[in-house]
Parts: structure tokens; sequence; C-alpha cells
């Protein structure tokens, strides 16, 4: 604080006490103590892991990963065998976290949304019912509902007893089957069409844009849009000659044959990530939607706006803003909690690396690994979102 | 009060009230307003706070819903119809208190919003209209820039100009000055008064004595939810009718 | 309907606005106001009422509330609550010595005394708090740990149950607390180093799952002590749970931070506060106040997140009546048994926040 006299500043030589007791100095003095400080702790620690490990003779360094991993799992998205590297076995195990949580986000998607847009409804029974399933799902740990669900799944009859799901499926203690169409050529075109049918809405939409601006005539493609995404894959199949070879699950001794299975343990983690990522996604939407404040409704309306174009063009984008970053975080949360697979044993990430950390030892590289992945997608999720905030920030002085 | 005109002819009121009574919930906010508003015609109101004089603008494009009496605008009965909703709302511009600006839109799509989407007007209409009105209320540089990069001056200037875009034939202000610095506020009358020459019909809810005394053809003051008393404004200034007329404008007038 | 005149004929029926409160209308107006609103409201009161009335069936009407005979509960087609009965003290307690619970009993008595005195304004004053905590750490420590005074000694890997939950919990907020303040503060210190040091360890730490950090506390922290030196297995992971705690906590009390005006600190300047003071007595005091809220909601969440130990094997509750689930005579009544430690962490759930919501009263009446 002296150094903001001026007089002070202007004298020509600095006498050794005035240096000490500079603000800069201080500030200069502070930092070299705190990163020495850290620099020390961490060569402490570093020397003693080394030390440790040498110890006790444990190998350092990613050399295991090429190593015969000699463990077979469950579920695979890939080819593997016990035959396979450590590596491949690490990828086997973050393929599944990827195809859980993609499935899990999906869901909680779902349950979030209706949720959260029960919360505000007007109807007052529903809006309690909404709210109660709120306070339960979210104030209940992640872990017991996921424990939770595996006992139930496990409790289910066996194959032979299986509940029958009105003939489409059956759901028992070896997880969820349920009938699907044949595998066909037609499926692959179709999913093309479905494809090229979301392309033609978006263009649709972008020319109904400019014809709006071309003309003032506003072309609803909303409907003709769903028809195109709906209908293009439906004349594919058609054209296909409507092939409609459904494989459906029958009991076969102590199993099923035909239609597609999910695993218990996939069935429980996801229900119960997603039911109590659902919970907070719900709270989410109904901040976005009370977000936008009455004025700005009030203000629509008295220009004449339709309430869809109130919706579209004045409530959404202000909600939207208001929902999407901590809509993401929420998906963060969820791949992270699809983590503890290793409580009903489906072969996650984590539950593979801990396997290979107890076969190989090498736990510090082992869970330097998995943290890295889970960093990366945090990491990276983050970079997008600040991008995303920077795009659409509402601009203010 | 009882007209029997089954057409509208020239004299006739474009707005008119006849005995609205308003509830919140149990509690009464208007008693039994009545009110003629002719073409052209300017009214300003006044009275205390919470004396509901929003409510009553509020009613007149429905964004409340009076429980009884009649409210007719151009002819058009007020009912919950939303094709009568609709074509009274184009009729009628509203701005608000605090401007009710859309934050995530620039000026100019503030301004072209309601042209293009209700009025199916062509962009590059629709553009020449918003930057007419802009050069009307005299900020048309501020075109690109969006509202919370704005004073609060011109933000309520946008929003005024915003109205206009639907060539309203009315216009309603819920006291546009009242959330300004004082510097700003002669900018927004400044404009009002201008749409008051270019023969707008206006209701103008202020508490701006100065604006009465200059535009309105009449000031109606409101307190607890009645019409009081309804006058021109010398005869409203000068020699007021009712007490609490007079001890409400002895309490503004000392300010 | 519009009448394209100005005329005013018969007028509206007159409004009678105490009529509204009637049932009937709050009926219609929360319930019935549309077609669809009362398709939906019929729907939704039929899975409601079918959902209800399955749970009073089973778990009141033809439930078995007592018996030591699991095949009484087989026979019965409600709930068995008996399972809850008979197994309530390994899933209370988990692997501790039998003969000993009551020590557990003691212990979570004093656990309660102790931290609801600590929470009463009244209480709030050094005198007594000091000499109180300094009491119930000791004796509980001589209940849980025994050894002396005659009394059996357990070592940490025996205890468990909802009394280890509760000790996870207090650990974590007691040591977390203080950290996510110098995290928070370090963050936004004017120093470069320290923000970099504190940006760098709550990202890395928030972007990781909590167990991948309790497996560096059980498998890779005793790695980094030198030989010889050695850290209780349950210290470890506490610690491990509260620095993850920690790191989220601070990123609220940054929040509370910068809503803390510029004027603040220039008037502290003007005072010649240094920056401890002013930090210890205008800034924190204001901050703490403004993110209460979100701090509560990470306090209920640390709470949550102890069950996390059940992957690294500690038997807290939620490990414990997993494993007493096991129990083939019992197995089949698991829904009683989880509702049952569901019912345990709501409870202790909304008792916080209900706590929480009290001192926000507190706050906006300037009684604190
Ligand atoms: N949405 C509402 N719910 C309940 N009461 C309201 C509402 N809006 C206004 N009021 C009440 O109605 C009365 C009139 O309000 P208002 O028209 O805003 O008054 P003014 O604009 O003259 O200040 C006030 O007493 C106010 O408290
Ligand atoms: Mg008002």
């Amino acid at each position: 604080m002296l150094d903001a006299n001026p007089a002070y500043r202007q004298r020509p030589s600095r006498r050794m006490r005035d240096i000490l007791y500079s603000e800069s100095f201080r500030t200069a003095i502070y930092q070299i103590a705190l990163a020495g400080a850290v620099g020390l702790l961490g060569l402490f620690l570093y020397q003693n892991v080394i030390e440790n490990l040498q110890r006790q003779n444990i190998a350092t360094g990613f050399g295991f990963l090429r190593e015969i991993s000699q463990f077979e799992i469950g579920e695979t998205l890939i080819e593997y065998s016990s035959r396979d590297t450590y590596f491949r076995a690490l990828v086997v195990g973050l393929l599944n976290t990827l195809k859980v949580s993609a499935a899990g986000i999906v869901l909680a998607t779902l349950v979030g949304f209706c949720v959260g847009i029960a919360r505000v409804s007007n109807n007052w029974l529903l809006q309690r019912i909404a709210t109660g399933y709120v306070e339960i799902v979210r104030n209940i740990p992640v872990i017991l509902q996921v424990i939770f669900w595996a006992a139930v799944i496990r409790n289910l009859p066996a194959p032979r007893q299986a509940l029958d799901l009105w003939g489409t499926g059956f759901l028992s203690n070896r997880g969820l089957t349920v009938a699907t169409p044949a595998s066909d050529p037609a499926h692959l075109w179709m999913i093309l069409a479905f494809v090229a049918g979301v392309a033609l809405m978006v263009a649709g939409d972008r020319w109904a844009k400019r014809h709006r601006e071309a003309t003032g005539r506003h072309v609803d493609i909303l409907w003709p849009g769903l028809a195109l995404i709906v209908g293009l894959p439906l004349l594919v199949w058609l054209a296909f000659g409507a092939p409609h070879a459904i494989s459906f699950p029958e009991r076969k001794g102590f199993n099923f044959a035909g239609g597609s299975t999910v695993s218990p343990e996939f069935v429980a983690l996801m229900t119960g990530i997603s039911l109590y990522a659902s919970g907070f996604i719900a709270e989410i939407v109904r901040a976005g939607i009370q977000a936008t404040p009455k004025g700005q409704v009030e203000a629509a309306r008295s220009i004449a706006l339709r309430p869809r174009f109130i919706m579209r063009y004045v409530v959404l984008p202000q909600a939207l803003r208001v929902i999407v970053p901590p809509l993401t975080s929420q998906y963060v949360s969820l791949i992270k909690n699809s983590s503890i697979a290793v409580v009903v044993g489906y072969p996650d990430l984590v539950n593979i690396g801990n396997t290979v950390m107890n076969q190989t030892g090498q736990a510090v590289e082992a869970i330097a690994v998995m943290m890295l992945v889970y960093l990366i997608v945090s990491l990276v999720t983050s970079t997008l979102m600040n991008l995303y905030n920077r795009l659409v920030a509402i601009k203010e002085r | 009060m009882t007209k029997s005109t089954s057409t509208l002819n020239a004299g006739d009121p474009v707005i008119s009230l006849h005995n609205v009574s308003k509830w919140y919930g149990q509690f009464q906010c208007l008693h039994n307003v009545s009110l003629d508003v002719g073409k052209g015609e300017r009214v300003v109101v006044c009275g205390p706070s919470g004396s509901g004089k929003s409510t009553l603008i509020r009613c007149i494009n429905r964004l409340e819903v009076h429980q009884e009496g009649q409210i007719v605008v151009k002819g058009l009965e007020m009912t919950d119809n939303i094709k009568s909703i609709d074509a009274i709302r184009r009729n009628i511009g509203m701005v608000f208190q605090n401007f009710n600006l859309f934050p995530h839109l620039t000026v100019l799509e503030n301004l072209t919003l309601g042209p293009t989407l209700t009025r199916q007007m062509k962009k590059a209409d629709a553009d020449e209209l918003a930057m007419h009105f802009l050069r009307k209320v005299r900020i048309p540089e501020q075109a690109q820039k969006y509202p919370l990069q704005l004073s609060g001056g011109q933000q309520q200037r946008v929003a005024i100009a915003r109205s206009l875009c639907m060539e309203p034939e009315i216009m309603l202000f819920d006291e546009p000055t009242s959330a300004l610095d004082p510097e700003m506020i002669k900018e927004v009358l400044d404009t009002m008064i201008e749409l008051a020459q270019s023969g707008m019909t206006m209701i103008v809810v202020t508490h701006e004595m100065g604006f009465a005394r200059t535009v309105a053809d009449n000031v109606v003051f409101m307190a607890d939810g009645r019409k009081i008393e309804s006058a021109p404004p010398e005869e409203f200034f000068g020699n007021p009718r009712e007490e609490r007329t007079r001890a409400f404008l002895d309490q503004i007038l000392k300010h | 309907m519009t009448t394209a005149s100005p005329q005013f004929p018969a007028a509206l029926p007159a409004y009678d606005p105490l009529a509204r409160i009637s049932a009937g209308d709050w009926l219609k107006k929360n319930l019935f106001g549309s077609v669809w609103q009362g398709l939906l409201t019929l729907i939704t009161a039929a899975i409601f009422l079918r959902f209800a009335w399955f749970v009073l069936d089973w778990g009141v009407i033809n439930a078995v509330w007592y018996t030591s005979d699991p095949d009484v509960c087989r026979a019965a087609a409600g709930a068995c609550w008996a399972v809850i009965v008979e197994k309530h003290r390994p899933m209370l307690f988990g692997l501790y010595p039998y003969d000993e619970h009551w020590r557990l009993v003691l212990m979570m008595a004093i656990y309660l005394v102790t931290i609801v005195v600590s929470l009463m304004p009244r209480n709030w004053n050094l005198r007594l708090l000091v000499p109180l905590w300094v009491i119930a750490v000791v004796s509980i420590g001589v209940l849980m740990f025994g050894g002396v005074l005659g009394l059996r000694y357990v070592p940490t890997s025996e205890w468990g149950g909802l009394p280890l939950t509760m000790l996870l919990f207090t650990g974590t907020v007691l040591f977390g607390m203080p950290v996510a303040v110098l995290l928070a503060l370090g963050r936004r210190s004017p120093l470069p180093v320290a923000r970099g040091v504190s940006v760098v360890f709550i990202e890395a730490l928030r972007g990781v799952p909590l167990i991948t950090i309790l497996f560096v506390a059980v498998n890779v922290f005793p790695l980094f002590l030198p030989a010889g030196v050695e850290v209780n297995k349950l210290l470890r992971i506490t610690i491990g749970i509260a620095i993850f705690f920690a790191c989220y906590q601070a990123e609220v009390i940054r929040g509370g931070l910068q809503a803390i005006p510029r004027g603040q600190y220039e008037a502290a300047a003007s005072l010649s506060l240094t920056y401890w003071q002013t930090t210890r007595r205008i800034i924190l005091p204001q901050a703490l106040r403004i993110c209460l809220p979100a701090i509560t909601n990470h306090i209920i969440a640390a709470m949550k997140n102890t069950s996390f130990v059940i992957i690294i094997g500690l038997f807290d509750i939620l490990t414990a009546t997993t494993a007493v689930m096991q129990d083939p005579l019992w197995r089949k009544f698991y829904v009683e048994a989880y509702l049952f430690v569901a019912g345990v962490y709501l409870f202790f759930g909304y008792a916080l926040s209900l706590y929480a919501r009290k001192v926000e009263g507190w706050i906006a009446s300037g009684r604190i």
C-alpha cells in the first residue's frame, strides 16, 4: 500500500528495508515458498513410492498392458478372450462403460424431462407425485439403488418360470430378453433412411426460414418433417418386401433361444444410475422452465405471437441456456456414477481395472489409467460446455 | 352511459369499459370501473401504488382476465375467444415498466419478431419497418446490439418501437419511466409526446404530471381499485373535485 | 363469441369471490380445469391409488411384524418387517463383536446428543463446546476401541454399521470443510502459484469418480509414506472422501466469495485490515451465509457418498445389510431390509435439510 504513494516510488534508490517491506517482494516470497513446499512434497512422495515399489519388487511403467490377461469377461462389445492383452481388456471395459452410460443418459433424460414438466404442471396431483418422486430418488444413495435393483432382478423367477411380457419378451433372473426383428439387410438401409429423414427435416427448416424471410409466409415443417423421419424408413422397409420375420425368444432348457438379451447386471446398473440422475434432471428442467420471467411471455403476447411461436422463439431459447450446462454436468456425473458397476458385477472400466490391478499389483498405473479416462471425459465435456456458453451467452454490458 | 349504436361510427370510443370488476382470489382489485377512450384520445391514469392501474390496462389486452363487466375494443368484445383476443392484441401495443425486451435477440430481431411471425411480412420489409421506427425513437445505430447492452432509456425506446412495429391503433403504457434514472426519463417522454402528436390513441399509467398536462385529453385518478375522478387536465389539476385527488396531487407535486 | 357492437346488453352473471374457495372450485381449478386435465387427473389418480393400495395391502395389512421363523414370512402375502426385527443387530452394527453392541448404542447416544447440542445457536460458545467435544471424542474413542477400563479391544477393521457411517460422515465434514475453504480461498488468491495449485487440485479431483479416489486411499496412499509409517485404513478412507467432498464444496464457496461486492474488500482495506483479518472477519462470514443452501446440498451428498465404501469392503450400514441378505433363510425379504436402510438415509437427509432451512431463517432474520 505504501507503493501507491508517488513520492515513495520516485525515490532514486531503495534501501534494503524498503525492499523487504514492499508488497511485490512479499508476494514473490510467498509464492516461492508455496511452490517450494509443493515441489518438495511431490519429491518426497515420489521417492517414497519408488522406494516402496522397489522393496516390494513391483515393476513400474505401463509395460504390463501388453501382457496376456488370462481372465474372461462376461459381456463384451468387441471380440475378446482370456488370451488377449490387459490393454484390450481395459478397452472392453471402457466400451462397456460407454454402453451403460449412453443407455442411462437416454433413460434419465426421458424420465427427468417428464417428471420435471410434471413438477410445474398445474395439475395438483401430478405435481405432488412428481415432487415426491424427486425427493425420494435424489436422497437415497445411488449405490443402494443399484444394489436394490440387482436384488430385484436376482429374485425374479428363473427362465423356466420367467415373467412373460405379453409375448414380446421375458423378464427373468437372467436379465431382460426381448423379441427383435430377425437380422436383415433392410435394417441398415432403414437406418440410413432415418438419418436422411433427419437431414431433410433440418434442411427443410432452413428452407422454411429463408422462405419466410423472403415472402413473409410461414411454412410449418414440423409435421411434414416428422412424417419424413418416420415415412422414409417405412418406405425402404416396404421396398425390401416388408421383411417381418421377428426372432421371438423361447424358453429352452435353462435359458432362452432367440431374441436378444441384456444382462441382469446391465439392467440393474442402468436403472439405478439413471433413475438417480432423473431426479436431478427433473429439478434442472423445472428451474429452466421457471427461469424465463413472466414478463417475457406477456411481452410476446402483447405483440400477438401465437403460443407455439412464444414457445419456439421466446421461452425455449432462454430455457435451454439455463438447462443445457447443468444437464451436461449431470450426464458427466452419470458416467462417473457408472463406475460403481463392480457392486453388481458389471464389467465396466473400473471393474476390469480393479481386476487388472489385483492381478498385476501395479496399482499406481492401473488407477492412473482409470482416472485419466474419466478426467478426459470430464475435461472434454466442460470445454465443450464453455464453448457453448460463450456462444449463447446473453450479451450484456 | 348507455350506447345504442350497433355499428362503429366516427365518434364512438375505440376502447370502452363498462363496470369492469376483477378479483385476485378474494381480493377485489377493480370495482365497477367504466371508461371510454375515443379515437386519437390520450388518457393518463394516475393514483397511488396498488390502486389497480396496472391491472386495469392489463385487462384491456387480456394479460389479466376480468370477471365482471365488459371490455369492448374497436367493437369487439373481450371474451375468452382466441380469435378476438388475437385480433385485439394486434391492434394494441403495450409498453411495460421493466421493458421486457427479449434478451437473447438483437434489437432488430426484437422488432421484427412480431411482424414476421404474426403479420407475415417479408424479412426485408420487416427490417425496413423496424429501422423506420428505430429512427423514430432516435436509436437506429443500436440495431445490431443486444438489449442488455443498452441504457434503460434506450431499452424503453426499443420497447416502444417494438410495439409500433405491429402498427397498432392503440398504445398502452404501464409506468414506462418508473424504472429509469431521471436523466433518461426525458428521452422516453419526448418519444411518447411525439407519438401523441401523431394522433395515436394512448392510455398511459404514469406519475409524470408534466406529461399529463402537455398531452392528456383526460386524466383518470384511481384509488383502491375505483375510478375516483376523471377530467381534462386543466380541470383535474386546477380544480380537483375529490378530496382524495387533492391529497394525492399535493403529495406528488410537492416533490 | 364476439359481439360486434359496443352495446352493453345483459351484464355477466354476478361474480362471487367467496365462491372461489369452495371445495368444488378448488377441484375444478387444480384437477379438472379442462377435459385433458380431468383425464390426466383420473389416470394419475387411478395409478396412484392402485400403487397406494398395493403399499397398504403389502406393507401393513398382510405384513408380518414379528416372528423369528422365516417360514411364517414366506407363508404371508405381505411384507416381512420381522426381518428387520430379527436382523437389526448385524444390520445396524456390522461386524462389531455381538456382546459389545451396548457400547455402540451408548456411542450413538453420545454422538447424537453432542451433535444436537452443537447445532443449537444458544450453545455457540467455546466454553461449552470445547469441553463437550473433548469429552465426546474421548468417550466415543474409548467406547469404540476399548482396551482400557476393562473394555475389550476392538480394532477398526471390526467396526461397522450405522456408527461407522456416522463416523465417516462426521469425519468427512469436519475435515473437509476447512480444506474446502482453503481451496476456495486459494482459487481466488492474488498469488498466481496458489491459484494454479488450487485449480489443478480441484479440477483433477472433480473430474474422476469417488471410487478411484478410494482406490488411491486404499492401494496407493501407503506407497506414499516412508517405510515403517502406517496410517489406519479407516482414516485413509475418511480422508479420501473428505478431500473429494472438499473439492466440490470449494467450488460452492468460491461462488459465495464471488458474490461479495468489491466495496467490502475496499472498506476493509481502508480500515487497514490484513488479508487474513479481512478474510476471516469480513469476507468468509458473508460468503458462507450466501451459499449455505448449496453447502447443505453437498453435505447431504457427502452422507450419501459414505455408502461408496461398500466397494472397498468397509462394513457401513449398507454393506452390513447386503451381507445379512446373503442369509439363505431371509434372503427373500431384501426389499424390506433395503427399504429400512433407505429410510435411515432419508431420515438423516431430511433432518439435515430441515435444520439447514432453519439456519437460513435465522440468517434472514439476522439472528446469526
Ligand atoms: N397477481 C396478483 N395476485 C394477487 N394480487 C395482485 C396481483 N397483481 C396485483 N395484485 C394486487 O392488486 C392490487 C392492484 O395492483 P396493481 O394493478 O399492480 O396496482 P398499481 O399498478 O396501481 O400499483 C394491489 O393491491 C396488488 O397487491
Ligand atoms: Mg403498477
